[in-house]
């Protein structure tokens, strides 16, 4: 039962480190696709925007963390 | 299939799975060193049966599923697993973060199967170790050998890749008989991370309906980009005052 839990664990470990992380690029995934399925935005602006976010998201993360001492 | 596809395919699952292979062979010499080959053998026999038998159970239904859809979602998974690896990485490459230690951890899992040498389980919790650690690596190779091959029909190709990288750290590590610290683990999670995120963001697009210019040649500049900016982000991470290196 531990192992198994584990391996459920590390399945969702795989996607989900920084939980704000993880959170940002699913809302960025879900919203670029509500702009291109719903309010017709090309699929290459779409692209775009994706590259332009995931950049933005991880500076972000990246500007958050803590040097160790 | 176009070398632009084929190549950065192959490389993303090579060196994923390298990097995994590392971790589980670590654990598993640790339990043959410390229990003998038997448990060692048996778990990680178990492990890669049970691998073998999830793949074979999910393997068929990505084939059920529009192909668009699956470049979506596998896009979207990519992106999440490599934005994890790419942001450790940044952050271990500037000193934020310790590099992972091979050898650190080869202590650590023979110390605690020494701890449990006196309890008649013994064995069985060695053997579990060897399992439990093949299986969590393991896991994370099918994805990666999944994710990168499938939304291109590479699987195979991906999966050849993955295969050499066993091969190459297995026979490594027999001849060695030691775990592989000299190996640049943070280095190549870095490389992956990039790949894998611009092949989330690339086949995203793809399942959004985007026509990239260029078409596979795209995954290159997106890869490009990433690169820039994750190298730009440690050489500012690096600057802060109180990073340790």
């Amino acid at each position: 039962m531990k192992v198994l839990r584990a391996v459920l664990g590390e399945v969702l470990g795989l996607f989900v480190d920084d939980g704000r992380l993880a959170l940002l690029t699913a809302l960025l995934i879900g919203g670029v696709s509500l702009l291109v399925k719903v309010l017709a935005l090309p699929g290459l602006w779409g692209g775009a925007l994706l590259l332009i976010g995931c950049l933005a998201i991880l500076a972000s993360s990246l500007a958050q963390a803590r040097p160790r001492r | 299939m176009t070398a632009t596809a084929l190549i950065p395919t192959m490389t993303a699952a090579f060196l994923g799975a390298f990097v995994e292979v590392v971790e589980a062979f670590t654990i598993v010499l640790a339990v043959a060193i410390t229990r003998g080959w038997r448990p060692a053998l048996i778990g990680s026999g178990a492990a890669l049966a049970l691998l073998v038998v999830l793949v074979l159970i999910f393997g068929p239904l990505f084939s059920l599923i529009p192909l668009k859809a699956l470049q979506f979602v596998i896009g979207a998974l990519l992106i999440l697993f490599g934005m994890r690896w790419l942001r450790k990485a940044i952050l271990r490459a500037s000193g934020y973060l310790p590099l992972h230690d091979e050898a650190a951890a080869f202590a650590r899992e023979t110390d605690a199967l020494a701890r449990q040498a006196s309890e008649r389980r013994a064995d069985l919790l060695a053997g579990l170790a060897a399992f439990k650690a093949v299986l969590l690596e393991g896991v994370e190779v099918v994805f990666i050998v999944i994710a990168v091959g499938t939304a291109h029909g590479l699987t195979l190709y991906a999966g050849i890749g993955a295969l050499a990288a066993v091969i190459v750290v297995l026979a490594i590590g027999a001849a060695l008989h030691r775990p592989l610290s000299r190996v640049p683990e943070n280095a190549l999670k870095f490389a992956v991370g990039l790949m894998l995120t611009s092949f989330g963001v690339f086949w995203t697009g793809e399942g959004l309906g985007a026509h990239w210019p260029g078409a596979d040649l795209s995954l290159l500049g997106i890869l490009a980009v990433f690169a820039v900016f994750s190298f730009a982000a440690v050489a500012r991470l690096k600057r802060t005052p109180g990073v340790t290196g």
